[in-house]
């Protein structure tokens, strides 16, 4: 009982003490690449990660800080991304938007809305072609289900029966506007189970909870042999791309904030542990180790070379 | 001697029995027409998965070969016209052609994409397309252009067995062309160009069915005492720049006879490319040929005019070259009607 929820709170603080680092330091212009900030759906992205097993693989959109955070545990190589720099997975290529890490299991995140949800069926048929079990997930908000894409990929994945988990981090926003200004039918959950999809929705703070339904989901897709669809529910906490919060714009009200900020993943794991009977020192040492870990991050991020501008031209074909 | 057509297909077949992660797909690929007859056999021989037919679906369909590609296999996705695959430009501007780039070259798209141009016969402008340059405007895709059966088969291997991102434009036309193509299996370099015919006076760059106008044309001008010489850059991405800059500082007179657009397109590039690098040896300005600034109509006669051809090659090079204008009253000029008459 306590591995499972240890780990679902390591992972959960990991994602947002990063996060609140990424804020500490933004202000001073030196990670010169648009944030699209995961705050508020760590418990979404821990849960699901965690349920994964650690060769399956996963895609994600622009706003996958805590996706490569929660599938990679590392931070020198993220933090050298964010700030351009030599030690980057891209060399400072790719920044916050392309975050990548294949050896873990991470092959790509794009910025382009709906558009890794193609890319994750290719992934899903290739591991079924090659009859290696690995499943694929792919992460997206609801915004992404406004696309065509979506439902081509929905639409195929289910006609091959491929082992791909759909995961829709739906937090109720594209961008600013809000599931009634964009869908002209009343719930997405029954269009999706009209293409013979599974599907299990979930609205909670509670890692656990999010691990137990992907389990759920897994063990499904294993024994049906086909796709599955997660929708679980977030809520933003920070304006579309930015550091700030923006509840002043009009389009949102702090009032619904703060109510799930009394619901805070982090906040709620914790105490959860403690209730455990876990004991608090201990876990103050679990954090203060995520702590140093990022405070030295930062260190290597800062003072690691630029990649000399020659290799502006390197990569974009492969050498191999 | 086999056809183009056949010559794709043995490409094809050659890759799939030598690698097992080789696979093809697409809108009709298995069905009774076979894209055109370049998929006969395929599905026979390796089996439905390996060889599929899919939903009216490029985007997500471009996305499923990139995934494949990224994780082991080698995907071949058909479209049966270039048209089509402009459905998918999100996928290859966005994705495919970046996705190396963004991994820090550490991860290559083993993808293929096979486009056919599908003039003729009323096909007007939603199915008649080629837009190679559209496509090689974007780093990180290859671009090639098969002219001849052996081109077809060589640049086919090689681009299955290439590493990264390759787009094939296909011209119709060309399946019916025939020549001698080694039975066993065989590559030709991505990005080497051929001169198809060599001469002095004058260099023609020709890309995919230009290629057979302007042979037509070269035996014309040859016959009032032109010699023509013919570059098939045979890719478009990347360029072999230095076969034509040979060739034009050989010569002096560069016409480009593109089977595209001209504005913004692959004429313009090689025009620049060649006033850049052969300014000294030109003694006249690069002309340049290509489909008229419209839309492809649809009726034969508008079609006729729309189309450059060896004609049209023959009036430029007397231009360029300040020759007497030759009777061409009793010239055959190619009629693919003589080969095909619909309906697709």
């Amino acid at each position: 009982m306590y591995y499972i929820n240890l780990e679902l709170y390591k992972l959960m603080y990991l994602i947002r003490r990063s996060e609140e680092t990424i804020r500490k330091y933004y202000p001073q212009d030196r990670m010169k690449t648009p944030m699209h900030m995961s705050m508020g759906e760590e418990a979404v992205v821990a849960g699901v990660v965690h349920a994964l097993h650690a060769d399956d693989q996963v895609l994600g959109t622009y706003r996958s800080h805590a996706l490569y955070l929660a599938k990679t545990r590392e931070t020198d190589v993220f933090f050298s991304e964010m700030y351009g720099k030599a030690t980057g997975m891209a060399q400072g290529k790719s920044g916050s938007m392309h975050l990548s890490a294949p050896d873990k299991g991470l092959l790509c995140c794009s910025a382009i809305v709906a558009s890794a949800i193609p890319v994750a069926m290719g992934a899903a048929f290739a591991n079924k072609y090659n009859k290696n079990g690995k499943k694929v997930a792919v992460f997206f908000g609801d915004g992404a289900m406004d696309a065509g894409v979506f439902w081509e990929t929905l639409n195929f994945a289910c006609l091959k029966k491929l082992p791909l988990l759909f995961v829709c981090e739906d937090n109720g926003i594209a961008v600013h506007t809000s599931r009634e200004r964009r869908h002209g039918f009343p719930s997405m959950n029954d269009v999706v189970a009209g293409f013979g999809c599974s599907i299990l929705e979930v609205s909670s703070t509670d890692p656990e909870i999010i691990y137990r339904t992907t389990k759920k989901a897994i063990a499904a897709m294993e024994e049906h042999e086909k796709p599955f669809f997660l929708r679980l529910h977030y809520y933003r906490y920070l304006e579309h791309v930015g550091i700030n919060e923006d509840f002043d714009m009009g389009y949102r009200s702090k009032n619904e904030y703060l109510e799930w900020l009394k619901l805070d993943p982090i906040l709620l794991q914790r105490e959860k542990l403690l209730a455990l009977g876990f004991p608090s020192q201990q876990l103050q040492q679990h954090e203060q180790t995520i702590d140093d870990q990022i405070a030295r991050s930062i260190d290597v991020a800062e003072n690691a070379p630029f990649v000399d501008v020659c290799k502006l031209h390197t990569g974009v074909f492969t050498c191999e | 001697m086999i056809t183009y057509c056949e010559a794709l297909n043995e490409a094809m077949i050659q890759e799939m029995e030598r690698d097992s992660s080789v696979f093809v797909y697409g809108i009709g690929v298995p069905d009774h027409k076979k894209v055109f007859g370049s998929t006969v056999n395929i599905l026979e021989k390796f089996g439905a998965d390996r060889c599929f037919d899919t939903p009216i679906a490029e985007d997500s369909m471009t996305g499923l070969g990139l995934g494949a590609a990224i994780n082991g296999l080698r995907p071949i996705h058909i479209h049966i016209r270039v048209d089509f695959l402009l459905l998918a430009m999100n996928q290859l501007a966005n994705l495919v052609s970046s996705f190396s780039y963004g991994i820090g070259g550490k991860i290559g798209v083993p993808l293929v994409i096979r486009a056919i141009v599908g003039r003729g016969w009323g096909q007007g402008f939603q199915h008649s397309k080629s837009m190679h340059a559209t496509f090689a405007h974007i780093p990180g895709l290859k671009i090639i252009c098969p002219t001849t059966p052996v081109d077809a088969k060589g640049l086919m291997t090689a681009a299955i067995r290439e590493n990264n991102p390759v787009l094939t434009f296909e011209h119709r036309w060309l399946y019916w062309q025939t020549g001698e193509v080694p039975a066993e299996p065989f590559t030709i370099p991505i990005g080497k160009g051929n001169v198809v015919k060599k001469g002095n006076d004058i260099t023609i760059v020709a890309t995919s069915w230009m290629n057979v106008e302007a042979r037509h044309a070269s035996e014309i001008l040859g016959r009032h005492g032109v010699s023509v010489e013919i570059v098939d850059p045979r890719t478009i991405a990347p360029l072999d720049e230095d076969i034509i800059v040979d060739s034009v500082n050989k010569t002096g007179n560069c016409v480009v006879a593109d089977n595209d657009w001209v504005f913004c397109g692959f004429s313009a590039e090689v025009a620049a490319m060649v006033s850049e690098r052969c300014f000294d040896k030109l003694q006249s300005p690069v002309k340049r040929i290509g489909y008229a600034h419209t839309p492809c109509p649809t009726a034969r006669h508008l079609e006729n005019r729309f189309y450059p051809n060896a004609e049209t090659i023959v009036r430029e090079v007397e231009r360029t070259l300040s020759l007497d204008r030759i009777d061409l009253s009793g010239e055959h000029f190619y009629s693919h009607e003589k080969r095909f008459r619909g309906p697709f």
